[in-house]
């Protein structure tokens, strides 16, 4: 019989943060500006200049810490990370070893109907790399700094997942609650949320683990997905072959389907860390951890149960709309403005979804505003346009965030409740379509759709169904 | 003299320094850091149970910035000493992310 392996997964998860400034310096974090504008002498690691801890990392840090059940350290430090690349201006990354800002943390996942614990080993902060962009027509690497100093935590998970489920239901738990609390919007595609995956295979049944590898450049819940399983895939094959698994950083390729072994810089892994002699320590009291306790926004969990109770939201819609703080804040928003959250719901569930999935995008890529959904659904409830205009319309909104009202009237689908009007275009279908007709007064009530259909068609789809087939049934 | 550092140790450590040194300075180096060593052995001889690891001298602790963005434009400074430069970035050898 063949054996049984078991995949044995922890993750290394980096979050950019959300603040203004870099970790130790007050370069701008903005994305998109020409190389090189958002440096200065701390961030490019010029002799002589002195890092300062921007308070706003410290305090992310704690709340993340906080909602992930972590002990927080209250006398932590930064320590030098030692390495040569030309990512790196100082020759040393900042960052913790001895003493992390959290640990002992775990967050809960669900799979299927399974529930468990992935423990957190610790999370510390640290600061971003620079970029380096290839030069095809110099055969150079171009280097930018602007990402240098931004401030990043990492969460070192212990190897509790065993599964591809797992890590994404791990991750999204993760992104989740890291969103809610504005610590970071932890977009995988944009590299403010990456994870590296270590993994190892073991025989079912057995106690130590295997030898494992790392795993890099994964950036989507997918690529993820996909490199678990051919890692698994990979080691098993090693080990059934007699060989076995080399520990090593692989680069996962998600174009090909593949990993391989990325260039080993000599002894990389010697990082000879020691104590970051620019910064003083941390010390960190009961009352600044209960002042931020105290400040931490509605979590998921709390939210879902409210938005059952205060808008009376099936306990399944109430998880759609929470899942994303995104599409939550666009749905309170909107119910807010237009005082009918039920409906509001509905456009979320089944249009945003079905268009969201159609475009293959996140709730998180969401670009319209809550007031436009808010008009929308105003204009539909007082009659102003019939459902099949408003689902139209809402595309305009959901592609390019239109204001309803205006489209609506610039394009002339207001609904015709003008009973003249509408007497004109139905004698017309009745008398274009006598068969129908003739059916309908032989009993077929089904006929009557076919006339509707034609009515509606006639008056391009802004007349009112209700009306129409009143009137009809009025007129045969 | 109790320490001793290897041929391999000292290559290794060159290699992590990027350094490429010569025989002579290798046995140099090699002599420097053994009296290092040596001196942390005199420093092991103290008795330090309980007493808490010291990473800074002075008592101060929790210096902090707000979060306020200040400053413009820094990349005429950051590159002004950059021996080859290419569209307001340092260029540098080919380097495989
Ligand atoms: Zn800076």
């Amino acid at each position: 019989m063949a054996k049984q392996y078991e995949t044995v997964i922890g993750l290394e998860v980096h979050v950019e943060l959300a603040t203004k400034t870099k970790i130790f310096c007050s370069c701008s974090t903005e994305f998109g500006g020409a190389p090189n504008t958002h440096t200065c002498p701390v961030c490019t690691g010029m002799p002589g200049a002195l890092p300062v801890l921007n308070k706003k990392v410290v305090e992310y840090a704690m709340a993340i810490g906080l909602a992930t059940n972590c002990e927080i350290t209250r006398v932590c430090k930064f320590d030098r990370k030692n390495y040569f690349y030309p990512d790196n201006p100082q020759n040393y990354q900042i960052s913790q070893l001895y003493l992390p800002i959290a640990r002992n943390g775990f967050v809960e996942i669900e799979t299927g109907s399974t529930k468990k614990k992935v423990r957190i080993h610790e999370m510390h902060m640290e600061e971003d790399a620079g970029k380096l962009i290839h030069d095809e027509w110099d055969d150079t690497s171009l280097v930018d700094y602007n990402r240098s100093g931004v401030p990043l935590v990492e969460i070192v998970s212990e190897p509790d997942m065993r599964s591809a489920d797992e890590v994404i239901a791990y991750l999204e738990k993760l992104r989740t609650i890291i969103q809610y609390l504005g610590a970071s919007d932890c977009k995988l595609q944009e590299g403010s949320m990456r994870a590296d995956v270590n993994l190892s295979v073991r025989e079912a049944g057995t106690e130590p683990f295997g030898t494992r590898t790392e795993m890099k450049n994964l950036n989507s819940f997918k690529a993820i997905a996909r490199a678990i399983e051919g890692e698994r895939e990979r080691q098993i094959e090693l080990l059934e072959a007699g060989k076995s698994v080399i520990q090593e950083t692989r680069r996962w390729d998600d174009n090909k389907e593949s990993s391989y072994a990325m260039r080993s810089k000599e002894d990389a892994q010697d990082y000879r860390y020691f104590p970051e002699p620019d910064l003083v320590p941390i010390v960190i009291s009961d009352q600044w951890i209960d002042q931020i306790r105290a400040r931490q926004p509605e979590l998921r969990t709390e939210k879902l149960e409210r938005y059952k109770k205060e808008f009376d939201i099936p306990q399944y819609d109430a998880e759609i709309i929470t899942s994303s703080k995104h599409m939550a804040d666009i749905f309170e928003a909107a119910a807010a403005i237009c005082g009918k959250p039920k409906k509001v719901s509905n456009w979320l569930m089944v249009e945003t979804l079905r268009l969201l999935k159609d475009h293959g995008m996140e709730p998180e890529d969401l670009r319209f505003s809550p007031e436009n959904l808010a008009k929308l659904v105003s204009l539909t409830e007082s009659g102003a346009i019939n459902s099949s205009v408003a689902k139209e319309v809402f595309e305009k909104i959901f592609a390019e965030d239109v204001d309803p009202e205006a489209y609506v009237e610039e394009h002339g689908l207001k609904m015709v409740n003008d009973e003249g009007a509408l007497e004109e275009v139905l004698k017309k279908v009745i008398a274009d379509n006598p068969r129908a007709v003739e059916d309908y007064r032989g009993g077929k009530e089904k006929a009557l759709g076919a006339l509707v259909g034609q009515t509606m068609k006639l008056m391009k789809g802004k007349a009112n169904p209700g009306l129409v087939n009143q009137k009809l049934k009025e007129m045969l | 003299m109790a320490n001793k550092i290897s041929d391999e140790t000292i290559e290794y450590v060159g290699i992590l320094a990027k350094l490429e040194l010569s025989g002579e300075e290798k046995e140099n180096a090699k002599a420097d850091m053994e009296k290092m060593l040596d001196y942390i052995d005199i420093l092991n001889e103290l008795d330090t149970d309980g007493a808490e690891p010291m990473s800074h001298v002075f008592p101060v602790h929790n210096v902090f910035r707000e979060d306020a963005v200040s400053g413009v434009d820094g990349s005429a400074d950051t590159l002004v000493n950059a021996p080859l430069k290419k569209d307001n970035s340092f260029k540098v050898p080919k380097t495989i992310g």
